[in-house]
């Protein structure tokens, strides 16, 4: 009973039109066909790569640089205006703007149309697992390339691929500030320390108070990395660990720049080893000879082959597909298919639909804004075309694309969306949703075909009582079961 | 055909459609009140406010060379640190905080930290809220377990506290009745559609309490004056997080708690804090964060008007940052913060700080701020003080484990 339904709803996207239908004679096999192979956008909306954007970006960055000597150069004549005409120019974020748009609307439009939602939602949940956010000013306009990118080919691959495709994207490193940590050992920072001997030597004071470049780590990455993407918070390791890692990955860092961060291809990742802390390191026990890059990669390896991240990855794919408290049994059973398959993500999914909690008929999952979003897309059959409509409805709703404010992600527990100011705004935005498509829309079809055998029928009689269909459009997006999951 | 009739008001329509019947289920959702005249407002720096930028410990001998540019200078040095005593200063940017210094009206917490003692935002956020000594054990924060303790009164309608955003943050949720309200209007609600929502919600407790709260708030921010609410709308998309904001949110806070029947107990939140690279010092990104907080602060006591007197305002951070400057300008994942009490309510006009010292000795693990005050002895003296939550409860539900906190004495006027 419902097994179409809770395949569709619950591990999909919510159902367009035929779907439930489709996923009916089959609903387990609808869902394992969907995880094979890499996950292309469904939708039309072109999109820069990364490297691109960057490379604009960095043309942007100059201009700025010069508005900024020019107005220097004035302020002396007229210091209000010239003040004034920086403050209100922002290259940076403008040439980031229009990328920024597309992505949204990209990501908007492929939920409403891929016919993979199950693969799908798993894009969604492996960004939401490797957050970065577009509040960011850096990361504006990238902070979409992240999951077009590194997702969506390995988000049905082996997850140590998934993790170094993440974490060696320029979106990350310059989220979590890795692209300037620098070893103290390192040819730059020794470079510089023999420069500033051989000048105090020559007893030149030039200028005393001149702040010399302090070189260092930056710990961001690192512990992120430990706490967020692979071990879990409670995953063993001391702050030691984080500094040893964080020094390990000194010189994963961007191409392009100038003088001594010259070199790479500008915007994609490059290995600086001139920022790089030489020589073996010991982390978590163990010590790490390789060198240059490959030292990081291979601790990223053995974290991904650590009993504790394939536990804090079953923990949050249950959390987000079964229940806000992960029933433990799913867990283990989930955790279990991952080091038993060296992480191969296919068999931790096929984990996951085996898990007879998944199957639970009763809806535990209260929708976040984009899923009740998305949802509503699919449920109405129709597809954004314009960012302006995508951005402010997440705006409206409180989850804006790409823009999390943290790297732990958007929350995924019912209490983090559920308040009642929360709710007016659904209610707000239901009723124009309602008013735009109520034309040639039959509500009650509407709830037949995404809904299925979850409508109740004290909802059904609320539709034919309504006063207009878009009120009645209005209720069903709003009713209890279309918005649980 | 519907079996409607329209109402002015929706709270009326709602009365007249059965909401209210159901909300009457619960009581103390809609109809408890302590009548109490004290206010409370919370801010949560979410992030990891940099406490040796916000109050620097000026006079410190090894300040200056661990903060290196991060450093504010000591007061009277041109962009210097704001005088509070012979030791610590005030960032430049905390231009009202000083203002409510110098009027007596602001205690200033130093080397302060939660119990929790890790570097996770995160869990270190979850200890801060839920009042215990380790971030899982509860769903529920501590402040909502001390408003649960309080004993009903009656009075005009309405929850005790209210949460500026569309979601109620760890700390606020809990047993209480409590309400969530955003700066962000929702001026055109179809009445009846409120109605018929109300109808269908009626076999879901869950959907019915949450939809009579929210017409409720909506309630309270039409008295409270709903131009306030329009001017503060958020309008069209891609608006960065502009200190404009958090005043806006600051100023919705005032405008609730100070309507007839509104909210005494308020929690704000702020994002931003984590200043791993490019901080700046007297002026740049955490400058320009705390001036932004500092003007957010101002519009609430404006706002809130003559309650200010009885308000205490409590602005604290999951933890502070690493005494010497990281790599890349910045400052990592630090032990000891600061915190601030200000308002009318507060006997302030004092620094409150057991100075550990930044000698590498001194340090915690060799990079932290060393913790000597426990920030539940702040939380358990304003609660004791201010709210007049009983001294045991708060020892032991309210915050399990923390006979070593034991509350401050005398944060509050008499």
């Amino acid at each position: 009973m419902l097994q179409a339904e809770i395949a569709v709803l619950r591990f999909g996207l919510g159902a367009r039109p035929g779907e439930l239908t489709a996923a009916a004679g089959d609903p387990r096999g609808w869902l394992s066909t969907q995880v094979k192979g890499a996950v292309p956008r469904a939708g039309n909306v072109p999109l820069s790569p990364s490297d691109q954007i960057f490379t604009e970006v960095m043309a942007a960055r100059d201009e700025r640089q010069e508005i900024k000597r020019e107005a220097a150069g004035r302020s002396a004549a007229d210091p209000s205006g010239a003040a004034a005409a920086v403050a209100a120019f922002n290259p940076v974020r403008d040439a980031y703007l229009p990328h920024y748009r597309a992505q949204v609307l990209a990501r908007a439009q492929s939920a409403a149309l891929t016919t993979r939602p199950f693969a799908e939602r798993l894009v969604h949940f492996w960004t939401n697992h490797f957050a970065v956010s577009s509040d960011k000013g850096a990361v504006f306009g990238i902070a979409g390339t992240l999951e077009n990118e590194a997702i969506r080919p390995h988000v049905n691959g082996r997850f140590v691929d998934l993790l170094t495709a993440v974490e060696q994207h320029p979106a990350m490193i310059a989220f979590l500030d890795n692209q300037y940590s620098v070893g103290k050992e390192s040819d730059l920072a020794q470079t510089a320390a023999r420069r500033e001997a051989r000048r105090l030597s020559n007893g030149r004071m030039d200028d005393p108070d001149k702040p010399r470049r302090q070189f260092g780590i930056n710990e961001n990455l690192a512990r992120e990395i430990l706490e967020l993407h692979t071990l879990g918070v409670n995953g063993g390791y001391t702050q030691r660990d984080v500094t040893a890692f964080a020094q390990i990955i000194t010189g994963w860092s961007i191409g392009g720049g100038k003088g001594r961060l010259a070199g790479g291809v500008p915007g994609r990742f490059y290995f600086r080893g001139n920022l790089h802390e030489p020589g073996a390191k010991t982390f978590f026990g163990k010590t790490y000879y390789e060198q240059g890059q490959r030292q990081g990669e291979a601790v990223l390896a053995d974290l991904c082959r650590n009993p504790a991240t394939a536990r804090f990855v079953a923990t949050k794919l249950v959390r987000h597909f079964i229940a806000d408290d992960p029933p433990p049994a799913a867990v283990e059973r989930v955790a279990k298919a991952f080091v038993k398959s060296g992480g191969d993500l296919p068999h931790v999914y096929a984990a996951l639909i085996e898990a007879p909690e998944a199957w639970d008929p009763e809806m535990k999952k209260f929708k976040t804004p984009e899923d009740f979003v998305f949802s509503t897309l699919r449920a109405l059959n129709v597809s954004p075309f314009q960012p302006d409509e995508v951005t402010r409805t997440f705006d409206l709703l409180g989850q804006r694309q790409y823009t999390p404010g943290s790297p732990a992600g958007w929350p995924d527990t019912s209490r983090s969306w559920d308040g009642s100011d929360a709710l007016m705004h659904r209610i707000l935005w239901a009723s124009r949703v309602g008013a735009r498509f109520e034309q040639g829309t039959d509500p009650v079809d509407v709830a037949a075909s995404s809904l299925g055998g979850y409508v109740r029928p004290e909802t059904v009689t609320a539709l034919r009582r309504a006063s207009s269909s878009k009120q009645a459009l209005a209720l069903l997006l709003m009713s209890p079961e279309f918005q649980r999951r | 055909m519907h079996p409607f009739h329209l109402a002015t008001t929706r709270r009326r329509f709602l009365m007249a459609s059965g909401a209210l019947a159901a909300s009457a289920a619960l009581p103390n959702v809609l109809f408890a009140r302590t009548g109490g005249s004290a206010r409370l407002v919370v801010v949560i720096l979410r992030g990891a406010l940099d406490g040796l930028a916000a109050v620097p410990p000026y006079a410190d001998p090894d300040y200056a060379a661990l903060h290196r540019e991060l450093a504010i200078s000591a007061p009277g040095i041109p962009d210097g640190a704001l005088l509070l005593d012979d030791t610590f200063g005030l960032h430049p940017s905390l231009a009202f905080l000083h203002e409510r210094y110098r009027a007596g009206e602001l205690v200033v917490f130093q080397a302060v930290a939660s119990p929790y003692r890790d570097r996770s935002h995160f869990d270190g956020q979850n200890v801060l809220e839920n009042g215990l000594t380790k971030p899982i054990g509860t769903a529920d924060g501590w402040l909502n377990r001390a408003l649960a303790s309080l004993p009903p009164a009656t009075g005009e309608a309405g929850e005790r506290a209210v949460a500026i955003s569309q979601n109620v943050p760890l700390i606020l949720r809990g047993d209480a009745p409590v309400i969530s309200k955003s700066p962000q209007a929702t001026p055109d609600v179809d009445e009846e559609l409120l109605a018929r929502l109300a109808d269908l919600y009626s076999g879901d407790d869950w959907f019915s309490a949450r939809l009579s709260e929210a017409v409720q708030t909506d309630k309270l921010a039409d008295d409270g004056g709903r131009a306030t609410a329009m001017s503060m709308q958020t309008s069209g998309a891609l608006k960065p997080a502009t200190p404009e904001r958090v005043s806006g949110v600051a100023r919705m806070a005032a405008t609730l708690m100070r309507s007839a029947g509104g909210p005494e107990v308020a929690v704000i939140e702020a994002g931003g804090w984590d200043t791993h690279a490019n901080q700046g010092g007297a002026k740049g990104a955490l400058a320009q964060r705390l001036a932004g907080l500092d003007k957010a602060l101002r519009a609430l006591a404006d706002e809130l008007g003559p309650l200010w007197a009885q308000t205490a305002v409590l602005v604290v951070t999951e933890f502070g940052r690493t005494a010497a400057m990281n790599g890349t300008r910045g400052t990592d994942h630090g032990t000891g913060g600061c915190a601030f009490l200000a308002g009318g309510a507060v006997r302030g006009g004092r620094v409150i700080a057991e100075w550990p010292g930044l000698s590498r000795t001194a340090l915690l693990d060799n990079r932290d701020l060393r913790p000597t005050l426990d920030l539940r002895s702040v939380f358990k003296a304003v609660l004791d003080e201010h709210l007049h939550v009983d001294a045991r409860t708060l020892a032991t539900r309210i915050f399990p484990d923390s006979s070593g906190a034991r509350p401050l004495q005398g944060l509050m006027r008499a």
